[in-house]
């Protein structure tokens, strides 16, 4: 627990955001979901932001380039922001 | 509505004997409006068929161009690139890069919405460099700009080097512009959107020089894809796995890198393309709407409001069609069966119309069903469904969307089997069609009825809490159990052949579009009847020609042991029929099958007369009663006391009731857990497109109702 705590100091993700708060992508972690989170437009630089969480928490949807995508939360942690 | 593209329209001393348009084929992100676009080009001139290998129905349609030109247009899956992600986009790359195939398309339309254009673009421009003559059919061009979003449309098809024509495929407009550009001979842009880079050149030359291509950009797809392209050998996928190894090809990073390349392509492209003042209307409204929709106390409420409201449909409204279709059908039996004799008239009415009618009666859960689904689809409804309920469902190895065919499978597993197809991911999607026959479907009822009224009191706790109406719920949550830990059991034995993600488009709520209700409605029933259908009339007349005919003249001898017996007992003429009946059903080869099984169901306390209820019920659950009515000669017009009453006199050897409490609960219980429909079987088969699902439902499901039964009875008695 505590080791992922320092871990979320060092690199902040998707998964961190408050509701409604923004970030800018810098890298993708996971190469292959990379290449589908790509695909829909979150490239590094693009900004991102926390539009909503479904009721047990999991999973959210963001916004980016002017659209709502939804994604679990295991797959907001792959997005690393700047 | 201006179209400006002017493409060159060549003179016909040009045009060889293949240059009419012949296929055109769809492309397009999801909600991207494809759907509505095929429906608008084709109305009902549609036909669903099968691509090989793939859970995915082929829809091609025809469309009437001009008075003398038709072409075929074919829907593929919505995607949002050329790469697939899952095994139903491959359908994609077969069709597009293999030149030499069938349906190579002619043209491409790719559907694009104008409120997103830079992720749908990202498509296009893919497509684009494959030089196929492409149309971008650039959508909902009314929205965007509600939303602020303005396109300049001259500037867009500079860029872009196809024709662009902004259309609302909902409401049909620039349908006929689009009509009139398909007519017309199109060129491949002129336009390349990414440069396949030096450093991969080697790779590309050499697959070029191999496969006689011409573009870059596809032998860059064949590297990428070789393993899923269905048109190459076993020995040229291994050549071109070798020769990635020895330039040591990383298909991921080049991946990352095109799609990197391209959205600064259209990013650039784009500046003098759209302007955005955002108005931010909409969305806010979509985003209110959720507030309310997907809130952690009404979400659920309102969930299982609908939810409700569509058991109610399929379970009672359904049922007023549903009885006016089976007597349909019996009184066209008894029409013939009044003015016409002989075995071919009983083969036909008993039969073939029989089998016939049992299709039919299904028709109105399904049609039911799917305008409830397809209205929750259109306006955006079920993603919201996926949303809430994913993280329960996902630790079952089920989807969000698994809800709607387990609760339908209440009502019926048919249309609850064929709703499943809402389920994008491969595995969730089996995993749902093979537990959702677990639920118990209205089919068991009057077996669970007849058995409950036979050894459970009718004993009032509290004053209101019915003993009988416990037992039926304790029933109703078995199978509900037995559907999700079946589930999870599957969730550890199967494969996943792709990763299973939950990235995907959160789309706006929107109005339904009533022409695109209608006409799922008419391709599910459609697909219904004429593919399950089948399988269903066939087991029907089998089952029935082993239930009608015996070996030999065991029929004739069975008739007149009867007639003795009826003198003795001094019956009525009535009674006298139901006793041949009865005498002839025990002579006959479902009989023999019955006596031959009787050793493998003893252990589970039945004898005989049950197997052949057993067998018979494999058609349909319900005939249960029916042919237990049969066996103990009762009348078929009898109710369903006189059927207790009846069952309750029948003694076993010692003198005691033969249905004692240990007997009718393993019954029920098999019952509960039985594959015992053939019609879900068929539907199973037409939905995964192979019979090792359906095959391997029945075999888990019947080992699991012997099982179950056998504890049950032992356990009891």
């Amino acid at each position: 627990m505590q080791k992922r705590e320092e871990e979320h100091i060092d690199k902040k993700s998707v998964r961190d955001l408050k509701l409604g708060e923004c970030g800018i992508i810098c890298c993708l972690k996971d190469p292959e979901m990379g290449l589908k989170l790509l695909e829909m437009g979150c490239l590094p630089g693009t900004q991102v932001k926390l539009n909503s969480r479904a009721p047990l928490g999991d999973p959210i949807t963001i916004i980016v380039n002017d659209y709502t995508l939804s994604l679990r939360l295991d797959e907001a942690e792959t997005i690393m922001l700047k | 509505m201006t179209v400006v593209a002017q493409p060159e329209i060549r003179e016909a001393s040009q045009t060889t004997p293949r240059s009419e348009v012949a296929r055109v084929a769809l492309v397009g992100n999801p909600n991207s409006g494809k759907t509505s676009l095929f429906n608008q080009l084709t109305g009902l001139n549609q036909k669903v068929g099968n691509f090989p290998g793939v859970t995915v129905d082929k829809k091609t349609g025809t469309c009437q161009l001009s008075a003398n030109q038709k072409v075929q247009i074919i829907d593929l899956p919505g995607t949002y690139s050329l790469y697939p992600k899952s095994l139903d986009e491959r359908v994609i790359i077969d069709l597009l890069y293999d030149s030499a195939s069938a349906h190579y398309p002619d043209l491409v339309v790719v559907t694009a919405d104008a409120s997103n254009l830079k992720r749908n673009l990202l498509l296009f421009t893919q497509l684009a460099d494959l030089k196929i003559p492409a149309i971008l059919a650039l959508n909902m061009v009314d929205v965007a700009e509600q939303e602020g979003v303005k396109i300049d449309i001259p500037a867009l098809h500079k860029g872009l080097g196809v024709p662009v024509i902004p259309m609302n495929a909902r409401k049909g407009i620039g349908v006929a512009a689009l009509k009139i550009l398909i007519l017309q001979h199109l060129e491949p842009t002129p336009v390349q959107f990414y440069t396949v880079p030096d450093a991969l050149k080697p790779v590309t030359e050499t697959i070029k020089a191999r496969f006689g291509l011409d573009s870059d950009y596809l032998a860059l797809h064949y590297a990428h894809q070789y393993k899923s392209l269905k048109f190459l050998s076993a020995e040229e996928a291994e050549w071109i796995g070798a020769l990635l190894e020895t330039h040591e090809f990383k298909s991921n990073v080049a991946q990352a890198d095109e799609t990197i390349a391209r959205y600064t392509y259209i990013n650039e492209l784009l500046l003098d393309v759209v302007r955005v003042e955002r108005v931010e209307k909409d969305e806010k409204f979509s985003n209110r709407l959720d507030q309310v929709l997907t809130h952690k106390v009404f979400g659920y409420l309102i969930f299982m409001a609908i939810l409700f409201l569509v058991f109610q449909a399929i379970f009672t409204w359904a049922s007023y069609p549903m009885d006016m279709i089976d007597q349909g059908f019996t009184s066209l039996n008894g029409l013939i069966q009044d003015n016409f004799s002989g075995p071919l008239i009983n083969l036909l009415t008993e039969g073939i119309i029989a089998g016939l009618g049992g299709v039919m009666v299904f028709i109105p859960q399904i049609a039911i069903l799917f305008a409830f689904i397809a209205v929750l689809e259109e306006t955006g409804y079920m993603a919201r469904v996926t949303f809430m309920m994913d993280k329960i469902m996902r630790k079952f190895g089920l989807n969000g969307k698994s809800v709607v065919p387990l609760i339908s499978g209440v009502a019926c597993a048919v249309p609850a089997v064929m709703s499943a197809r809402t389920i994008e991911n491969w595995k969730d999607r089996m995993i749902t069609i093979f537990v959702t026959p677990l639920m118990s479907c209205s089919a068991r009822i009057p077996v669970y009825t007849v058995l409950i009224a036979l050894v459970v009191p009718e004993t009032y706790y509290f004053g209101f809490l019915n003993l009988q109406g416990l037992v039926l719920m304790a029933l109703y949550l078995i199978g509900f159990l037995a559907a999700i830990f079946s589930a999870l059991l599957l969730k550890v034995i199967l494969k996943a052949r792709e990763r299973s993600y939950f990235i995907m488009e959160f789309p706006v709520y929107k109005m339904p579009r009533w022409k695109n209700v209608g006409l799922t409605i008419v391709e599910k029933v459609k697909a219904f009847v004429f593919e399950a259908g089948k399988v269903i009339v066939a087991i029907s007349i089998i089952l029935w020609v082993l239930a009608s005919y015996g070996p030999g003249n065991s029929f004739e001898k069975a008739e007149q042991q009867a007639i003795v017996e009826a003198k003795q007992q001094n019956l009525s003429d009535a009674e006298l029929r139901n006793l041949i009946s009865s005498h002839q059903l025990e002579a006959s080869y479902a009989g023999v099958i019955g006596r031959t099984m009787e050793p493998a169901i003893e252990p589970l306390g039945y004898n005989w007369k049950i197997g052949i209820a057993l067998l018979t019920s494999f058609a349909a659950r319900e005939v249960f009663v029916g042919t237990m009515s049969t066996i103990y000669s009762i009348g078929e017009e009898e109710n369903v006391s006189t059927i207790k009453n009846k069952l309750l006199m029948e003694k076993d050897k010692d003198g005691e009731p033969y249905f004692n409490l240990a007997r009718s609960f393993s019954l029920m219980i098999f019952y509960l857990f039985a594959m015992q429909c053939v019609s879900t079987l068929a539907v199973v088969r037409r939905e995964t497109k192979s019979w090792t699902w359906p095959l391997a439902q029945l075999v888990y499901m019947s080992g699991l109702a012997y099982v179950m039964a056998f504890i049950t009875y032992q356990v009891l008695s």
